[in-house]
């Protein structure tokens, strides 16, 4: 059984193959027929004007939601508990436990087996919050709040890290502090699926982009091609900084 | 029959002289309805807990029972655990009628369904919140109910106080499994309605003043914490 489980935890688990994925709700059908394929390493920026089912697209692929038709396997296996394990998840508005700012790292530490003092602080340390660690996580600014999520995802050390517009109305600080430890994330070999809505932050994290409309991938291209020549007039119309719809 | 006026005198000069009767009539009530409650707590808070994040065929029946349990008239949990521990009840052997221990249990088992409904709906709530991130970081049942319990703290120290409140407020069931027994089983409720059918308003009254002294004083201590919580963003 350990063994099984270990042997379960060694096998790598990109590529993420979704296909034909489908899900509807109230009788409106929000993700429609999305195939994909997701390599290991790199960013892979997922954008796409409001409504296009970025945010669920995360959630399906994460296992978060179940899909209306369609699969999602990674290494082969669905997204259950043991591959979720392995992945992390930042949401847009950060879920803060009533705690202070370490029990909050050390409950997700706990989840993990037990942990030392140390490691939450050594991971306190690298978004800067170290000083801020007895004080109540909810009580914290914006910035401060979403930098605690990130380093609470980080502390799962996870294979997988999926980011919801984590930045959206962030102070420039904040912002550059959690692309800072994104790309550090993905250096170490974590793979990063980054949602957001911001053309620069796009520009200046992306290796690849997911381009999502209605519903659909219209367009799935490395960043350089996508940002110089996009084909789909969805994509361009959205680079040009018109209204998609 | 005492004039309204003296009565109320006495009722006073007994409290402020901290009458020796009065004192053991407190107690008693204090110990019973507190043990009573911490066990509902015990019993009733982990059972909100799972109830709030169980998804099961039923559950909504589940719910009206527990919800319709909270207005269990005492007098008929008072006849009930009479029943169980009279001599010839199911659990007579145990020896508990006219005991503290008999008025414990039948004013748990009056508390314990408002220790759950409120517990649950509470926590539920949280639960809403909490419920994405859990299921990312895949917290195990068990740790998902002690985390919902402890960060929902402050607002089920308000369910323990409704507890409280009904528990120490109560006389039906207490007079019938305790019988009102001076010096062993007499609490506040029971002596108030004897002294008053008695027409020894004196006793009563003071008992009524201690009663609503301690209700106002558990009161502010909770809502003080409560505040104390919500300025730490911690309710």
């Amino acid at each position: 059984m350990g063994d099984a489980a270990g042997a379960a935890a060694s096998l790598p688990l990109l590529p993420v193959v979704a296909r034909g994925l489908v899900f509807e709700a109230g009788g409106k059908r929000l993700i429609d027929g999305i195939d994909l394929v997701l390599s290991a390493g790199g960013i892979t920026v997922i954008m796409g004007p409001n409504g296009a089912g970025k945010s669920l697209l995360l959630r399906l692929l994460h296992g978060m939601i179940e899909p209306t038709a369609g699969t999602v396997r990674w290494g082969g296996e669905p997204p259950d508990d043991a591959v979720r394990r392995r992945q992390a998840m930042v949401f847009q508005r950060p879920v803060l436990l009533r705690r202070s700012v370490a029990a909050n790292v050390e409950f997700v530490l706990n989840q993990r087996g037990p942990a030392g003092k140390e490691r939450c602080r050594e991971l306190l340390r690298q978004v800067e919050l170290e000083a801020l660690a007895s004080r109540p996580a909810r009580l914290l600014s914006g910035g401060e709040q979403q930098r605690l999520v990130l380093v609470r995802a980080l502390a799962t050390e996870p294979e997988v890290l999926f980011l919801d517009e984590p930045t959206a109305s962030l102070d420039p600080h904040s912002t550059a502090m959690i692309e800072r430890i994104v790309r550090a994330m993905h250096e170490r070999g974590t793979k990063i699926v980054f949602v957001t809505h911001d053309l620069g932050q796009a520009r200046r994290l992306a290796q690849e982009v997911v381009f999502l409309h209605a519903g659909r991938v219209v367009e799935h291209a490395p960043a350089p091609e996508f940002f110089t020549r996009p084909v789909s007039p969805q994509a361009q119309d959205y680079l040009a900084g018109r209204l998609v719809f | 029959m005492q004039d309204f006026g003296e009565a109320f005198g006495l009722a006073w000069s007994l409290v402020l002289d901290a009458d020796a009767d009065l004192v053991e009539i407190i107690g008693l009530s204090l110990q019973v309805s507190l043990t009573a409650v911490v066990v509902s707590c015990a019993l009733g808070l982990p059972l909100g807990a799972v109830l709030s994040i169980a998804r099961f065929p039923g559950r909504s029946a589940v719910l009206v029972v527990v919800n319709a349990l909270m207005g269990l008239p005492p007098v008929v949990v008072g006849l009930l655990v009479y029943l169980m521990l009279s001599n010839a009840g199911p659990l007579g052997w145990l020896q508990f009628l006219y005991t503290p221990t008999a008025m414990i249990i039948a004013q748990t088992v009056l508390v314990t369904p408002i220790v759950v409904a409120l517990s649950r709906e509470f926590i539920q709530q949280l639960h809403a919140e909490y419920a994405e991130q859990f299921r990312s970081l895949c917290v195990s049942r068990a740790s998902m109910v002690a985390a919902l319990l402890w960060d929902a703290r402050y607002s089920l120290l308000t369910v323990a106080l409704a507890g409280f409140g009904r528990a120490v407020a109560e006389v039906g069931a207490v007079i019938i499994v305790g019988g009102n027994i001076n010096h062993l089983t007499r609490v506040m409720t029971t002596a108030i309605a004897l002294e008053t059918s008695k027409g020894d308003l004196a006793l009563a009254l003071g008992l009524g003043f201690v009663l609503l002294t301690i209700a106002l004083v558990v009161n502010a201590g909770v809502m003080a914490l409560r505040m104390a919580a919500a300025r730490y963003a911690y309710a």
